[in-house]
């Protein structure tokens, strides 16, 4: 297999309806016009590649980078780690994975969230990874708030973690949300149940992995990515040096 | 009963809204979250010294009531002006290629400073007019929207995703207009009256 190789067609049923009422904002913002379908095309198949480079030593530590010298971030240490594969089970090597996130109060830090809850001077609620040779990634952070939502009058988001992940090709680009094991606003949340696959959201769903939790300081979760594969026939035609 | 052979083939992650503070994660620098990260990825599509024609894309996402976003972000990944994307033989090694940028807070424009990308090969020995590809999410938007952006002064004639759009008139509104020299207009409709085409590829 080839990293320009065609991409699998989508299967837009393991993914959330792009129109969902009760989900209010998806009313006016879901395309209403089909999609167009077609193969990919070379535009698709490759993608940007990001080298480590790019990182600093803090980058996946969200308990520190952004930190005063000696504080960190309030809340519950949690370990957040797991593989970036595809739909073969091949592990996405070298790809990045960005994550975003509440304070452990429920507060993002960004100007249009003026939740009650405070800023913690020590968080900033983003970071950053890139898979090694395994497809593996590991952040450090704090287990995020729940927190109210303008939507229905008292909708609370479940605790969670944005997750945007690139593979090797463009059309392989996924946004998605963590959530952990044991909340009881999962089932509750509207945004959860734009996913029309019960099985599918039990895959947003990060299990406690007490395997990797670390004495005496850190909780451990466990979620696992898969990308959008690629196909290889002998029998497609391949532009000469691609 | 007969049965058979297992297909091991593992269904992709679900997607979930970006929501609304997408900024904080992919452009903290932008959204006020300073010294984090060195730079925000994608900061520029192109350094100094990319052969080709610099271009400045702007426009507005739109909702279904036809209100301006102020919330959107947006990707862009294109070729060189030659038509090789990055990582490929010959590739200008000053494109990036990628880019990412953001509805303005309050007028809801975005802008996109690139050079004019070249004709790229494919499917089998066609050729695609030059084009910009697009992916745009936002709170409300549950799947990311694939879309590409043409170009009204290139000739689009054979362009092998252009010709699959039944209705021609549709075709529009994935030609960005010229307004200046090198200068481009492309709003993206995300729903009803001028919506624009979006790509399942």
């Amino acid at each position: 297999m080839h990293d320009k190789d065609p991409l699998i067609e989508r299967d837009h049923t393991v993914h959330p309806l792009p129109y969902f009422p009760a989900y209010k904002t998806s009313v006016t913002r879901s395309p209403s016009l089909p999609l167009l379908s077609m193969p990919s095309t070379m535009t698709e198949q490759t993608g940007p590649v990001f080298g480590h480079d790019i990182l600093g030593r803090l980058d996946n530590n969200l308990v520190e980078n952004y930190a005063q010298a000696g504080g960190s971030a309030i809340g519950e240490r949690v370990v957040v780690h797991g593989r970036v594969l595809d739909q073969h089970a091949r592990p996405q090597v070298g790809v990045l994975v960005e994550i975003w996130q509440a304070n452990a109060g429920g507060r993002y830090r960004h100007k249009k969230d003026g939740y009650l809850a405070p800023l913690d001077p020590n968080f900033g609620g983003c970071g950053r990874a890139i898979t090694d040779e395994n497809g593996n990634y590991e952040f450090l952070t704090v287990r995020p708030g729940a927190y109210p939502w303008p939507n229905g009058v008292n909708d609370w988001r479940p605790m969670h973690i944005h997750f945007s992940i690139f593979g090797s090709g463009f059309g392989q680009r996924l946004i998605s949300q963590m959530y952990f094991e044991g909340d009881p606003l999962i089932s509750r949340c509207p945004i959860v149940k734009t996913i029309p696959d019960q099985a599918q959201i039990d895959r947003l769903v990060a299990p406690l992995d007490m395997s990797r939790a670390i004495p005496m300081d850190a909780l451990a979760y466990r979620f696992d990515i898969v990308l959008r594969g690629r196909r290889q026939s002998m029998f497609e035609n391949r532009p000469e040096g691609l | 009963m007969i049965m058979v052979q297992k297909l091991h083939i593992l269904d992709e992650t679900p997607s979930q809204t970006a929501g609304p503070f997408v900024h904080i994660g992919c452009i903290p620098t932008f959204a006020g979250v300073d010294g984090v990260f060195r730079e925000d990825l994608g900061a520029r599509a192109i350094e100094s010294g990319a052969k080709g024609e610099k271009i400045t894309i702007r426009g507005h996402v739109f909702d279904g009531t036809g209100w301006e976003m102020r919330d959107a972000m947006l990707e862009s990944w294109q070729a060189d002006a030659h038509g090789n994307y990055p990582g490929q033989n010959g590739a200008d090694p000053k494109v990036n290629g990628f880019c990412r940028f953001a509805a303005d807070a309050e007028t809801g424009e975005f802008t996109l400073e690139t050079v004019k990308p070249g004709s790229v090969v494919g499917p089998g020995a066609a050729m695609q007019a030059p084009h910009i590809a697009l992916w745009i999410v936002a709170r409300g938007i549950n799947t990311g929207l694939q879309t590409r952006i043409y170009f009204s002064d290139e000739d689009n004639t054979d362009d092998p995703v252009l010709g699959r759009i039944e209705q021609r008139q549709r075709v529009d509104t994935l030609i960005s207009k010229k307004v200046g020299e090198g200068e481009y207009r492309f709003d993206i409709r995300l729903q009803g009256v001028g919506e624009t085409v979006f790509l399942d590829m």
